[in-house]
């Protein structure tokens, strides 16, 4: 909302030299943010007076174009320019150069003196232009940053004004006004006004408030009015869509009048566009008291005024020329022709008004919130009415606000104001809210006292009587938003100001620190930092190609995803099924900066549907729901593992002397993920993988002990890589983290530590080449039996004195028994059996 | 001194003149013997030197050896003086010789020393230095403070429902303040999902799932609809603090804020607040922070919105608002880099460039 200071002057105590930016300061305290300063003179400056054109002499240009060379008069006639400076004639009478053609000799018009500047930093001097030096301009509105019409110069008999010669043109054209601009918030429809944010500025300033609302002296009214019958017969959550409407006439309007330049500036610093002296009173009577107005012509209307909800198949051509089709919640104004307008939304064509309109019918209406909100989205027409009807406007003031339309068409359209008017009135008082005593002062810390409560309540509006145990409020016909005893507590505060809450610190009960899970998941993206990682956020947003390519395929096809209804991008619209789509795109960004080698990885949630989606229905608010709901409600979320990611790309350290870099391989992916696994105490089974973003020989499948897999580690597809502009050799992982933290235990057992002698013995067997060497290790392993301490393998070897198809692995067997010293036969039988366990299974041979 | 590099496996044995065996008896021949043994050991400038001088002067060709040897053909009352003289000028030669040695052999390990040195200045990085995301390190810090002070950390899931998002948190159904969060919705419309415009589903669920009296914290990704630009992303982390407890006033929150504030600004910073509008307190404030350490000088910062819960809120988690009250409050961990870290354009934090990640390391 913006708010001219001359208008906010007319109401409440604004001081002489305040600007803006002090206003804000001052409404700020009681609520309202600052958003802007909009400030003319910030852009303009002078000299522009108001001149007469003395003389016009066309002169035909070379390239095609007349121009007129013109002499201005800039001060009255007989009296000496007063101002100087280099260009400025002391006869007053300044010679110009004009494009334009739409003036006449005697026509009054704003000339721009040299030494003005106008908007875009457009400095005046006298410059040689055409043959002439020409001292000044003679200006369009859309120079002066005042309008858009660019066709001719503003000639001031237009506006209605005949003003002295030399006058100040920015004073007389609203341009040293100033409109502070302030967020309000959505529960406060009434500071969509004037006549709001003047009272919360004498709240905010502890000075005095007048209301417009009490200036103007409603006509009593004789005779009936136009006919007006509210029939809503479809309320929504039971509230009527319209509980008043006021309707006035006012005949013999000339709808060609000028708008009046203070109120075409107010409106403009407000930031509405000036259309036509009808548009414009609608507009300043809805900005002065957040009355939303509707002018019809009279002479368009076809019978009596009913309010009703759309029937099947209604359509209305709205005013911006459009054909919509009604819903049947649309509450809309119709006559015996059918709809001429959706409520408090947008009005119908049929019976705008027009150059033509002599008699306009003037709607003051209120209208019920939730059912303006839903037209206004249905129809995607957010207005200036629809934004205060939903935030709620002050039922009393209708026919405050239509009188001061009528006063206004009066004055300035030369109307004439007919007495017979309407008002159907269905409003319900308000409810009073009980406010215990002590209870504001519990809720905020201060110990206030009951002229402090009573008075900030009185100061507001409302009517405060005290009562047994607390105060009985009732809240002003514009505060809707007053219904409970924590709304009039916040009133309060907000009154004597929430600066004076002093400061306690509030013991929690002893807690139980982190989480187990809290735990694992920082000691995890610490560990996968500390080993050299560079951890990254990207967006969940992927398209779905992503998700085909690198989410975890369920039963031969693609695993379904979230969709977003309304993404930033169609082409992302979908959330993430694997880690992997956004660390491969920050991992391209880098090699577009210049870096190569590459650890990433990205920590967060992936997001796995199944089966159920949502609910179909969701409770109301203000209740805990019943525990079945409650698990539907739960149950309906998709599945959100924490899933950790990495991508690896290029070397592992830059080069350097003494030290020779390695290119990440997939062993570097299968060893971040174990590292994930260790950190937490887990064990993964790594076993040979199938995935489609993966090499086909290069993938590895991560398991649990139980065999449930968790993720995939490995070289990224060559084609994948090359189709993605990956380097090529790229490797990746990826591991539910949440199901690897499940799988910690809660206690580890200790072994016992044996302290006799060990017996270390190597051997190398060899097997078929297609045999995963940990399927070997674990045939030792268990061959060996209970004295084998642990087995490792330290080499594999193909090639020379290795048969084609095989392949020779060579293990370190570490012997050693817990109660004695073991001899080297028994180490060695030990060893025989492990290796003929692997003969018997796999056919290896030692070498 | 075993291996050091000596060169003795190829030195030859010295060629000197069969000189002529000196008497035992005679004084000044061994003395003279002696003084030269006692000049070539102090000549000798290397160890190999020092081998050449000791073969030639204690050697079994040597002066003195020889006239060693000769004391065993001496007559009886004779053999005792010259056992004197050449034990004394032996032990003057070999006591000599192990100084000389012992200073040859230092020289030579201090000379390798100097050999051996490196360009530390060269070290090469072994292995890369990793990095945490700021925003992450961030957190974590605000996480720690919390939990000092006996509050617990509470999380949810990103996709939620639309209960646990407004209606539970007192938006109602077609209420503006609905749209004041621009809202990821998920598709189909009719299943009521959105991805989460708040953490504040996840007090909702603490408030359902705890015991009371409750201090969580919920720290996490939130999503809006906002394009990315230099100040705004869609998607953004958040944490959000709810203290439900008997008694609870705005005070206790005003308090809460300010030791979390001086905590993580310094002792110097302070809060104030202003009246605003959100549906789920009542009530509502916005939150700005002295800080003192902020660039162009100590001042205020806006940085979240907070109040007490409202009643509508309680009563959706079954707890009787008449019996506890609380307080909530809410800050965005981008802005906190932003004014904290001088972080300057939102593209750093999402765009993954390493460079931003590495410049803060583990810290922040």
């Amino acid at each position: 909302m913006r708010i001219p200071l001359t208008w906010l002057r007319e109401y409440a105590q604004v001081p002489a030299g305040a600007t803006a930016e002090d206003v804000m300061n001052d409404l700020v305290k009681v609520g309202f943010e600052e958003e802007d300063v909009h400030r003319p003179l910030d852009e303009i400056s002078g000299p522009v007076v108001v001149g007469q054109v003395l003389s016009k002499e066309p002169e035909p240009q070379s390239n095609g174009k007349t121009i007129n060379w013109c002499s201005v008069r800039v001060v009255p006639e007989g009296a000496a320019q007063t101002l100087a400076g280099d260009g400025i004639e002391p006869s007053g009478i300044q010679e110009v150069v004009c494009g334009a053609h739409n003036f006449e000799v005697g026509d009054k018009v704003v000339v721009t003196l040299p030494g003005a500047v106008l908007p875009g930093d457009f400095r005046i001097s006298p410059r040689k232009t055409y043959g002439h030096v020409s001292a000044g301009m003679i200006a369009s509105v859309r120079e002066l940053g005042i309008g858009e019409d660019h066709d001719g110069i503003l000639v001031l008999s237009t506006l209605g004004l005949d003003p002295e010669l030399g006058t100040d043109a920015l004073e007389l054209l609203g341009l040293t006004d100033e409109a502070a601009e302030i967020n309000v918030t959505p529960d406060r429809g009434y500071a969509f006004s004037i006549r709001g944010v003047a009272r919360e500025y004498a709240h905010a300033t502890d000075s005095v408030f007048t209301d417009p609302a009490s200036l103007v002296e409603v006509t009593a009214p004789e005779g009936e009015g136009h006919a007006v019958v509210l029939a809503d017969e479809a309320p929504i959550y039971g509230q009527p869509g319209c509980d008043r409407f006021v309707a006035r006439s006012v005949t013999g309007i000339n709808t060609g009048a000028p708008t009046p330049t203070w109120m075409s500036s107010r409106l403009r610093l407000a930031g509405i566009r000036s259309i036509s002296l009808p548009v414009d009173i609608s507009n300043y009577v809805m900005l002065e008291l957040g009355q939303p107005l509707h002018f019809y012509d009279a002479d368009k209307l076809d019978g009596a005024i009913v309010v009703r909800r759309a029937a099947a198949g209604e359509t209305l051509e709205t005013l911006d020329g459009k054909v919509r089709k009604l819903d049947a919640e649309d509450l809309l104004i119709t006559d015996s022709s059918g709809p001429i307008g959706i409520a408090g939304v947008m009005g119908g064509a049929s019976t705008e008004v027009s150059d033509a309109t002599t008699t306009v019918l003037i709607e003051a209406a209120h209208f019920e919130e939730v059912s303006i909100s839903r037209s206004r989205r249905r129809h995607k027409l957010p207005s200036e009415a629809s934004k205060r009807f939903e935030r709620g406007v002050d039922p009393l003031v209708a026919d405050v606000a239509a009188q001061r339309a009528v006063n206004l068409l009066v004055e300035l359209a030369g109307g004439a104001e007919s007495a017979a008017s309407t008002d159907v009135f269905n409003v319900s008082a308000p409810a009073p809210v009980f406010l215990p005593s002590g209870y504001t002062s519990a809720r905020i810390g201060i110990e206030f006292t009951q002229s402090q409560i009573m008075g900030s309540l009185t100061d507001l509006g409302a009517v405060v009587e005290k009562v047994d145990g607390g105060y009985s409020v009732t809240a002003p016909s514009w505060r809707h938003d007053l219904v409970t005893k924590e709304d009039l507590t916040e009133e309060v505060a907000r009154l004597v100001g929430y600066d004076l809450i002093p400061s306690t610190l509030p013991t929690a009960p002893p807690g139980r620190g982190y989480s187990r899970t809290q735990q694992q998941r920082r000691r995890v993206v610490q560990a996968l930092a500390d080993s050299g990682l560079t951890e990254v956020l990207a967006y969940p947003f992927v398209s779905k190609a992503s998700n085909d390519t690198f989410g975890v395929a369920e039963a031969g096809a693609p695993r379904t995803a979230v969709k977003l209804a309304n993404p930033l991008s169609e082409e992302f619209g979908y959330l993430r099924t694997s880690m992997l789509p956004g660390l491969v795109e920050t991992a391209k960004r880098n090699h577009s900066r210049g870096f190569h080698d590459l650890a990433l990885f990205e920590s967060g949630l992936v997001f796995l549907p199944e089966d159920s989606m949502g609910t179909a229905s969701i409770p109301p608010l203000g209740a805990k729901p019943s525990d079945d709901v409650l698990d539907a409600l739960y149950d309906g979320i998709p599945y959100q593992p924490l899933t950790i990611g990495a991508v690896f790309t290029g070397k592992d350290s830059p080069a350097a002397p003494v030290h020779t870099p390695r290119t990440w391989d997939w062993a570097d992916a299968i060893d971040a993920a174990r590292l994930v696994a260790d950190v937490v105490g887990v064990e993964l089974v790594v076993s040979q993988g199938s995935h489609q973003a993966f090499h086909p020989g290069r993938a590895a499948e991560l398991a649990l002990r139980n065999g449930e897999v968790v993720g995939y580690a490995g070289e990224l597809h060559p084609k994948l890589l090359a189709e993605l502009h990956m380097p090529a050799r790229a490797v990746a992982m990826e591991i539910n983290a949440d199901k690897v933290f499940a799988a910690a235990a809660d206690v580890i057992v200790a072994k016992p530590i044996s302290t006799y002698p060990v017996a270390t013995q190597d051997v190398a067997l060899v097997v078929p080449a297609e045999i995963p060497a940990q399927t070997v290790l674990e045939t030792l392993r268990e061959g060996a039996g209970e004295l084998l301490e642990d087995v490792a393998l330290f080499d594999e070897y193909q090639g020379t004195g290795i048969p084609e198809g095989r392949k020779s692995l060579a293990f370190g067997l570490r012997f050693r028994a817990s109660d004695r010293t073991l001899t080297s036969d028994e180490a060695s039988a030990a060893r025989t059996s492990a290796v003929e366990l692997a003969a018997e299974r796999f056919g290896a041979t030692q070498r | 001194m075993s291996d050091m590099p000596q060169k003795t496996a190829e030195m030859p044995e010295p060629t000197t003149e069969p000189a002529a065996v000196p008497d035992p008896l005679d004084e000044a021949a061994i003395g003279a013997a002696v003084e030269h043994a006692l000049a070539a050991i102090a000549a000798a400038a290397t160890l190999d030197e020092l081998k050449t001088a000791r073969l030639a002067h204690t050697g079994e060709k040597s002066p003195l050896s020889l006239a060693n040897r000769e004391i065993g053909g001496l007559a009886k009352e004779f053999k005792a003086a010259a056992g004197k003289i050449m034990g004394a000028s032996r032990g003057r030669v070999a006591k000599a010789l192990a100084a000389r040695t012992e200073v040859l052999e230092a020289e030579d390990a201090a000379r390798i020393l100097v050999e051996e040195t490196v360009d530390v200045t060269a070290a090469p990085r072994r292995r890369r230095a990793g990095a945490r995301h700021p925003l992450s390190t961030l957190q974590d810090r605000v996480c720690d403070i919390f939990v000092g002070m006996g509050w617990e950390i509470a999380e949810g899931p990103e996709v939620e429902s639309e209960w646990f998002n407004f209606d539970a948190l007192n938006f109602k159904p077609d209420h503006p303040a609905r749209e004041m969060q621009d809202t990821f919705f998920v598709e189909p419309p009719e299943a009521h999902l959105v991805m989460r415009t708040h953490t504040s589903p996840v007090q909702v669920r603490s408030m359902l799932e705890r015991e009371l009296p409750i201090y969580v914290l919920c720290p996490g990704k939130v999503f809006r609809t906002d394009e990315l630009d230099a100040t705004h992303t869609p998607v953004f982390h958040q944490f959000e603090g709810l203290a439900i407890d008997k008694n609870l006033s705005m005070a206790d929150l005003v308090g809460t804020l300010e030791h979390f504030t001086r905590q993580m600004f310094g002792e110097e910073a302070r809060v104030r607040i202003r009246p605003n509008f959100f549906p789920f307190t009542e009530p509502s404030a916005e939150l700005d922070i002295w800080h003192p350490g902020a660039k162009g000088g100590p001042q205020w910062i806006e940085w979240g919105g907070c109040g007490m819960v409202n009643p509508n809120v309680l009563r959706a988690a079954g707890i009787d608002p008449d019996e506890y009250s609380g307080f909530a409050f809410g800050m965005g961990i981008e802005r906190a880099l932003m004014f904290r870290n001088e972080v300057g354009d939102m593209h750093d934090m999402i765009e993954g460039d390493v460079r931003f990640s590495e410049h803060f390391g583990m810290e922040i």
